[in-house]
């Protein structure tokens, strides 16, 4: 039944339309406003497409002759600049292929240094406000999780944290401004804290998109980071991937970055070595995800220091604006000077009978997409919303009205909600079912 | 907008960051650049790699150059596929959940598994997850990893499990035919796996069956890297072979290869095997009245649920490449693929031809191949790779690098992009060096 004889025999008119077909069922940035939080669904430049297709970048193989791949290894070099003036670190690699492998990465940059002093010591602190990678990248570290609580205000709570920053605490990861949206504003003294016990701190760059030209986590002591390309700096999601992560330390974590790194040799001629002893080695075949850097660096150039700083402003402005118009339908946990995001509840709907969920739901027939729901895990029934700078006010106004809308229709006729989405191909699929018995490819028919 | 807020100027909105912290000055990069400005910049980037245009390259070793039908980038280019993200909320997300099935059957179909997963980052990734997954499943602690598994592939497994504990043991080949070597390694009662790629980075197509059997004797998973997935429309499939885990490099199913990523590693098990997976899977489902669809599922192993228990810390597939090779597979078809593997294959053997009974280069191993050679010069590398280069090709991937024993051999790919003239011109700067 396997083998070659299974697949399809179709004409290329057959497969286009077959795929295009596929494509409307979707919803995308282009379609529409796409609040899903903590994943900054900007506004994806066309000109950046058009760049990484230039067949200088497209079709130059990875092995070829340094000599013939200064191009290639000049973006490498450029954007690594432009990401250490962002962020205000000291050096980067490219290589990790997205976020999740930038922060295993790093935690493994951070064992490496302390197996070097002596003791990788055997526990990490994360605050419970964080995405659930976090603790699985420490667990593939060989390092034990310890949860830090959030104070009142959606904070890191500093006293839990001190008892938590004992000699076997190896670092603190930590996500500035959090997945409630909110800065770390007791930052220094937290790094301070981590510090003092011999730790580091490690920040999960996913919501840089608030702080670029405004605040960079190496003034803030962080001593590894990664950031999101394809949230801060506009990559195509394309559906679940390609993105890329890329790492950033202190001059002190440097000489353990991954390799191979791009460094300058005679006559600025550059090379990718493979000479660093004190690396933790290899995270990945050949350059990371070159493609998605070469948009990553049209970004950047397209923006400036002014545009970038602009795109913060008015992501911030946006998500704020949003907690202000929509704070007295919807409960806000966690109120505070917003960055990015603002994460709201179900809290007053429920009584309704309705959920985060059914909320969601209903959006999608005002022709919306839903807001992240599954985390952070310390509000129950949450909806992140990250608008972005990409939605101007009248985008944002009518969100605001669809919300208000929703929230009537939950009290005069909820089922309209339970019920939703109403306008789609297909209704609510049974997922429990699904995992029950999983079907996970089509067989022929016997 | 500031108004609603209560707020005559946007710093205000920014106060809760402390002020020794705060970026006092604009970011020291350039100015912001046009449209035309953009272009112009990065086209002269690109300019500077020389190799990249005109050039015909006979590089593999993990990357392949094969031809990639128009209409792969026309589809992956409707905004509906590459600016949505992963697919949380299925209603509007069918089209990349549907895709991501017929995905999965592919790979399935191709490899001779039961399941594949939605894609991992890339071939090297999804060998260490494979390897991570086979210390779960055997609760064993030692690695057997044949020497001739690209070498980029074994350093990135390295990598990965450096903080657990593990033993990895490197099997060497054999000096004669290219192959894995039965003599100078050891399967026990201890190894959770063996793993060997074909064809190797070498280009010797390994004899999986026998492996398999090796390994299954001890009670260890064999473990299959496939990175050059063209072979598999013409070899015997791993699952056939008797492979537990087969992952793999996608890239070459209508992927550039540019600069060495984004690609899409692959990864398929069997089923009973299937809830120690990592990464992304599709499921089938139905809604309220009976209609089909597609969702993610079992994501119980995953990080968003079990956090630091998960099978693995990754969050996404490569979901836009892991669609350019879905549309590659279903537009090739059963006998598009194999005429594609035969001319790889026979293409490559015409250059092996070409070189028989010179005394100035020839095949280092004597044993089968697909689509890449390792040739052996009597004359220096340095000389012949500068004179490939003036007339615009490139002839191969020096191995001294990696195999310093093989320091006077070139390891070469052979396409179906070659035609018999770069054949003949390739053999004649070989032989004439």
């Amino acid at each position: 039944m396997d083998g070659l004889a299974g697949m399809p025999e179709l004409s290329e008119v057959d497969v286009v339309r077959h795929f295009t077909r596929l494509s409307t069922w979707n919803y995308g940035v282009d379609t529409g406003m796409y609040p899903l939080g903590s994943c900054t669904m900007k506004y994806n430049p066309k000109i950046n497409e058009v760049v990484a297709r230039i067949a200088g970048f497209a079709h130059q193989h990875p092995l070829a002759p340094a000599e013939a791949s200064q191009g290639s290894l000049l973006v490498l070099k450029l954007f690594e600049e432009a990401l250490c003036e962002i962020t205000g670190m000291t050096a980067c690699s490219l290589q990790p292929a997205a976020g999740a492998q930038g922060e295993l990465t790093g935690m493994m940059m951070i064992r490496a240094r302390l197996e070097e002093r002596g003791n990788p010591r055997r526990r990490v602190l994360i605050p419970d406000s964080a995405h659930g990678t976090n603790p699985a990248s420490a667990a593939l570290c060989g390092y034990e999780v310890v949860t830090v609580g959030s104070n009142e205000r959606g904070l890191v709570d500093l006293d839990g944290l001190r008892r938590a920053a004992r000699e076997d605490a190896a670092a603190l990861m930590l996500t500035n401004p959090n997945t409630l949206g909110l800065f770390e504003e007791q930052i220094e003294e937290i790094v301070r804290i981590v510090h003092d016990a011999g730790g580091f701190v490690y920040m999960d760059g996913a919501n840089m998109n608030a702080l670029v030209g405004i605040a960079r986590p190496g003034d803030m002591g962080i001593d590894v980071m990664h950031i999101n390309v394809h949230k801060t700096l506009s990559t195509p999601h394309g559906g679940g991937g390609p993105g890329a992560g890329p790492v950033l330390v202190s001059a002190e974590l440097e000489p353990f970055l991954p390799v191979p790194r791009i460094v300058r040799v005679a006559d600025d001629r550059l090379e990718a070595s493979v000479d660093a002893p004190r690396s933790v080695g290899r995270v990945r075949a050949f350059f990371g995800n070159f493609g998605v850097i070469v948009r990553g660096l049209a970004y950047v150039a397209a923006n400036g220091p002014e545009g970038l700083r602009e795109i913060a402003e008015t992501a911030v402005l946006n998500a704020n604006y949003l907690a202000e118009r929509l704070g007295e339908t919807y409960d806000i946990p966690y109120r505070g000077a917003f960055m990015h995001e603002v994460v709201f509840s179900d809290k007053w709907q429920r009584a309704c009978g309705v959920t985060n969920a059914d909320i969601a739901k209903r959006l999608i027939d005002y022709g919306f997409h839903p807001p992240t729901m599954s985390f952070p895990l310390i509000v129950p029934g949450a909806l992140m919303v990250e608008p972005t700078e990409s939605n101007g006010r009248e985008e944002l106004d009518i969100f605001v009205d669809a919300m208000k809308s929703i929230d009537r229709e939950a009290r005069e006729n909820p089922s309209i909600l339970t019920g939703a989405p109403h306008l789609t191909r297909i209704g609510r699929l049974d997922e429990v079912a699904a995992a029950r018995r999983p079907v996970l490819r089509w067989k022929p028919e016997t | 907008m500031l108004g609603t807020l209560g707020r005559h100027d946007i710093e205000e909105l920014f106060q809760v960051i402390p002020p020794p912290v705060r970026l006092r000055k604009p970011l020291q990069l350039p100015p912001g650049l046009s449209e035309p400005e953009v272009l112009e910049s990065l086209g002269q980037l690109a300019a500077r790699n020389t190799a990249a245009r005109g050039f015909r390259s006979f590089l593999g070793a993990g990357a392949y150059t094969h031809f990639a039908p128009a209409h792969i980038d026309a589809l992956i280019s409707r905004s509906e596929f590459f600016t949505s993200y992963t697919p949380y909320q299925p209603e509007v997300a069918q089209g990349t959940l549907q895709a991501i099935f017929e995905f999965q059957t592919m790979i399935c179909q191709l490899t001779g598994m039961d399941v594949a997963n939605a894609s991992l980052y890339d071939g090297s990734t999804a060998m260490a997850e494979a390897v991570l997954m086979a210390l779960r499943i055997t609760g064993r602690k030692r690695i057997v990893v044949a020497g001739s598994v690209h070498p980029h592939y074994r350093d990135v497994t390295r990598t990965y499990t450096r903080n657990l504990g593990i033993e990895i043991d490197t099997a060497g080949y054999d000096t004669g035919s290219g192959q894995l070597k039965a003599e100078g390694f050891s399967l026990d009662g201890t190894t959770a796996a063996l793993v060997v790629q074909s064809p190797n980075f070498l280009g010797g197509v390994e004899d999986l069956a026998a492996w398999s059997l090796a390994a299954h004797d001890q009670g260890a998973l064999l473990i299959v890297v496939v990175a050059e997935p063209m072979s598999l429309a013409l070899l015997r499939s791993p699952g056939d072979c008797g492979a537990d885990i087969v992952v793999g490099e996608g890239q070459s199913f209508g992927i550039p290869v540019s600069y060495g990523g984004p690609y899409v590693g692959l990864f398929a098990t069997r089923e009973k095997y299937v809830r120690q997976m990592p990464g992304r899977l599709v499921g089938q489902a139905f809604d309220g009245q009976g209609r089909r669809g597609f969702v993610l599922t079992l994501s119980t192993r995953e990080q968003h649920i079990r956090r630091e228990k998960a099978t693995s810390n990754i969050c996404t597939n490569q979901g836009l490449f892991a669609l350019m090779a879905t549309i590659y597979l279903a537009t090739m078809g059963p006998a598009g693929l194999r005429e594609v593997a035969e001319q790889n294959w026979q293409k490559t053997a015409y250059l092996a031809g070409r070189l028989e009974g010179s005394r100035d280069a020839g095949l280092r191993f004597s044993g089968p191949f697909f689509n890449e050679l390792v040739i052996r010069l009597r004359r220096p590398l340095p000389s012949l790779l500068a004179r490939a280069h003036a007339e615009e090709m490139l002839a191969g991937l020096p191995l001294g690098d990696y195999y310093p024993e093989l320091e006077d051999c070139l390891l070469t790919c052979v396409t179906e992009v070659h035609t018999r003239a770069d054949l003949d011109q390739l053999a004649e700067v070989i032989l004439r060096s």
